[in-house]
């Protein structure tokens, strides 16, 4: 059984039909792309699987469990970790304060601790500015600081939003060497990306979106070779 | 010899209209909304005080701790049934108009109650005042124990949002309370436990403010809600810090303005400052300047 697994799914925004009849699924261990144009509903999919946004219908099982029934704060208990698009961290918090906050629902202190210096090893960067209020980071720093943020709560699954978005070259392949690690030590990572040729250049699998629907979907490598995808995401 | 007298009498005012703006800065900073019934509820706490005093010959500090749960559950009670179903509102105008309308409602209910006829309170510290300089200044027990307690609250609430886990969720859910909840933030509990917080310490406020103006009517609380929200703004709304220090100002400039220029006029001095401040710095003193790299 997979992993997780979306049957039928309908999101709306108000009037606005957004996400209409979606199906896919994620395989333990794998890393999942989701690939479209600005609109396609890729973030409204990650969003409504985290319970930010209600589904009006299908289902989202995650390890069995139906999700759009369940809270959303309580979804990251399960083990599922949601990098937000945007990065969207504390500003005002401190670097430490909000890796601690990425550790709100654990309790064992010996565990949090050790998943912290686990963060600082994989992102030297936050430990040197620990201290520093995450507002003042570069957005690289910030967009490192999400992710250490997400795996502070030791998730089976990681769902990444644009993890490339605004940065330079430079950080972004940095970025995606680091979703690889994190994926080899583990982590199964579902990756919604407008920068299609590096998604696929690191996925398994994936599915391209179009105006909330799933139009392609198979090997990430083959994806990559086919010519309507070329075409419309890669720029060829 | 007098104008320390002031300034003491001012201090201990501001430090009424600092722990009450402390509940309005609290409940602005993390729900983004203005709850214009916090004034109402320092009334409706100095009630249960005057009740539980007089009715009941419940010890004062007894009666303090039964209005603070009081106040708290009424808190908490009016955040779930008035406030969190207009959360996701178009207009942030719906859940103003609301505010007003439970203070009105609280103001009212008061009055049907306990009628308008002023209740005497009777000061619920029992420290004897400080004399010194031969006499000339005069501390009362009443300005020593709120200017103390204030302090104390102070300091308490400064350790709790910056040391404890609860406190740092709701400076999460101030911030963002989407990310909030991808931390596994209960956002709704975390809302509706600054309201506690801020209606236990109304509960407070309305006793220290009772033992020194001791008239207790159905609108006790607005004046002071009002300018407690003057010394928010003031200080820089959604600042604790800032709370404390507008509140403390607003209590001298009242008092001084009282004293040197028109007891008439002081009032209308308090909100000119304020016009000033703003006009100057319109995030107030400690506002945040809200810088974001992108």
């Amino acid at each position: 059984m997979a992993m997780l697994s979306i049957e039928n799914l309908e999101v709306y925004y108000g009037a606005i039909h957004a996400i209409k009849g979606i199906s896919f699924d994620v395989e333990e261990g794998e890393i999942i792309a989701l690939i479209g144009a600005n609109g396609a509903g890729k973030t409204t999919i990650l969003h409504t699987i985290t319970g930010l946004v209600p589904a009006k219908h299908g289902s989202i099982k995650f390890g069995g469990k139906e999700l759009t029934k369940t809270p959303a704060h309580k979804i990251v208990s399960m083990g599922m970790a949601h990098v937000p698009e945007g990065r969207r961290v504390f500003a005002q918090l401190t670097v430490y304060e909000n890796l601690m906050l990425g550790a709100y629902t654990r309790k064992d202190k010996a565990e949090i601790a050790e998943s912290l210096e686990t963060v600082f090893k994989r992102f030297p960067r936050l430990q040197e500015r620990r201290n520093q209020s995450a507002g003042t980071l570069s957005g690289g720093e910030q967009q490192m600081l999400a992710m250490g943020r997400a795996l502070m709560s030791k998730p089976s699954i990681i769902l990444m939003d644009e993890p490339s978005m605004g940065l330079s070259p430079l950080y972004v392949s940095e970025i995606f060497d680091i979703i690889q690690e994190i994926n080899k030590s583990g982590t199964t990572v579902l990756l919604v990306e407008q920068n299609a040729k590096k998604a696929l250049s690191i996925a398994n699998r994936a599915y391209v979106l179009e105006t909330g629907k799933i139009v392609l979907s198979g090997d990430a490598k083959e994806l990559a070779n086919n010519d309507s995808v070329k075409k419309a995401y890669l720029g060829e | 010899m007098t104008f320390l007298n002031y300034l003491i009498n001012g201090l201990s005012l501001g430090s009424v209209y600092a722990i009450i703006a402390l509940g309005y800065t609290m409940v602005y900073g993390i729900a983004k909304m203005l709850n214009f019934a916090h004034g109402d509820i320092i009334m409706v706490g100095a009630y249960i005080i005057y009740y539980s005093m007089t009715s009941f010959g419940i010890d004062p500090i007894l009666s303090i701790v039964i209005s603070m749960v009081l106040c708290t559950v009424l808190g908490v009670v009016i955040e779930r049934v008035a406030y969190r179903p207009l959360r996701n509102a178009s207009s942030s105008l719906a859940v103003l108009i609301t505010a007003i309308g439970v203070s009105y409602l609280l103001q009212n209910t008061a009055l049907l109650m306990f009628s308008a006829n002023t209740k005497t309170f009777s000061s619920v510290v029992a420290i004897d005042p400080i004399k010194l300089f031969d006499g000339q200044l005069t501390i009362s027990g009443e300005a020593i124990v709120t200017i103390a307690v204030c302090i104390v609250i102070m300091v308490g609430l400064t350790l709790f949002v910056n040391k404890t886990k609860a406190g740092q969720a709701m400076q999460a859910v101030s911030e963002d309370k989407g990310a909030a909840q991808l931390m596994g933030i209960n956002v709704n509990g975390t809302i509706a436990l600054t309201f506690a917080i801020g209606s236990a310490l109304a509960a407070v406020a309305g006793a220290l403010m009772c033992s020194t103006y001791p008239n207790l009517t159905p609108y006790t609380g607005t004046m002071p809600g009002i300018k407690a929200f003057v010394a928010a703004v003031f200080g820089g709304i959604g600042s604790i810090p800032g709370a404390m220090i507008g509140g403390l100002l607003i209590g001298i400039i009242e008092i001084l303005g009282k004293a040197y220029i028109s007891s008439q006029l002081a009032d209308a001095i308090v909100f000119a400052v304020l016009i000033i401040v703003l006009l100057v710095k319109p995030t107030g003193i400690l506002g945040k300047n809200i810088q974001e790299k992108v």
